[in-house]
């Protein structure tokens, strides 16, 4: 299974990104073979629609769980009808690193 | 004549904040009585002045109406005023809201996550593994409807539809209210 990770940066040590939308790098984990890819996020610094065009990038990856600080509301009804998994991590400081360690409990 | 129902309004998910403190000139601790920010009121301060959506928009995606939208609105804000001025701590909690997935806490790292099976709840918190979870969707739904005694302060359950301006409270007699 697929798990995507929000990311400040290109490397596992870069803190996970509050925002989805806006994001810098999508993290895509692996959980079967261990693989982790990094995605740059092109609506980074788009005005408005960088949720659902977010949603697409990684829907279209096999992703069934994202981990990310906030969703925006436009994108809630889209991962329900696609049965994404939305986990908010409260704790912005948190790695990348870190939260592929505990998605491997 | 009774007034109309309260539509249930619709709200994304819990809010990780609970309440503000007041940081007092001279510090201390404030010992006003605290403002309840519904979380109906919460979520359209997020709506409108977070995600940067018109009354109309913001509306639709809570389910109720314009009108209806604005008035909660507006009485968030005077909330928040009244908490400003009146040196008052702000606490989230209550109102007439659904989410509409089921949301889980993880009490072990902390995490929010939702379910998309509602029949089946899930045993694990999907980020640690942790069982130490709990269901945050059912047990906040409805806290609006506590009425307080005028005299004693205690809190009863309110039922929806009854008007307890009439009723008396069990313990001591007097009048009872909505809670404010």
């Amino acid at each position: 299974m697929k798990v995507a990770i929000t990311s400040t940066g290109n490397s596992p040590d870069s803190n996970v990104d509050p925002r989805f939308g806006r994001c810098a790098y999508f993290v895509i984990y692996d959980l079967e073979i261990g693989s982790t890819e990094f995605v740059p996020n092109p609506n980074k610094n788009a005005s408005s629609g960088a949720g659902p065009a977010s949603v697409k990038i990684v829907a279209d990856k096999g992703v069934k769980k994202i981990v990310s600080g906030e969703f925006g509301i436009k994108i809630k009804s889209i991962l329900d009808s696609l049965e994404i998994q939305m986990i908010v991590v409260k704790d912005h400081k948190k790695k990348v690193s870190d939260i592929i360690e505990m998605l491997n409990h | 004549m009774s007034p109309r129902r309260k539509r249930t309004r619709k709200i994304f998910g819990p809010p990780a904040i609970k309440g503000l403190k007041p940081s007092c000139r001279g510090g201390g601790i404030t010992k006003n009585e605290p403002v309840f920010l519904f979380l109906e009121e919460y979520e359209s301060i997020k709506l409108c002045d977070y995600d940067l959506l018109n009354h109309n928009e913001a509306s639709e995606v809570m389910g109720v109406s314009r009108p209806t939208f604005s008035r909660i609105y507006s009485a968030a804000r005077q909330k928040v005023a009244l908490a400003f001025v009146e040196v008052r701590e702000i606490v989230v909690e209550g109102g007439k809201v659904y989410y509409d997935s089921a949301w889980f806490i993880c009490n072990s790292c902390g995490c929010d996550f939702n379910h998309h099976n509602l029949e089946m709840n899930p045993d694990n918190c999907p980020l640690c593994g942790s069982n130490d979870i709990s269901n945050v969707t059912s047990k906040e739904i409805c806290e609006v409807g506590k009425c307080v005694c005028t005299k004693c302060g205690e809190e009863f359950e309110f039922e929806q539809g009854l008007n307890c301006n009439k009723l008396k409270c069990p313990i001591c007699g007097h009048d009872i209210c909505r809670r404010q």
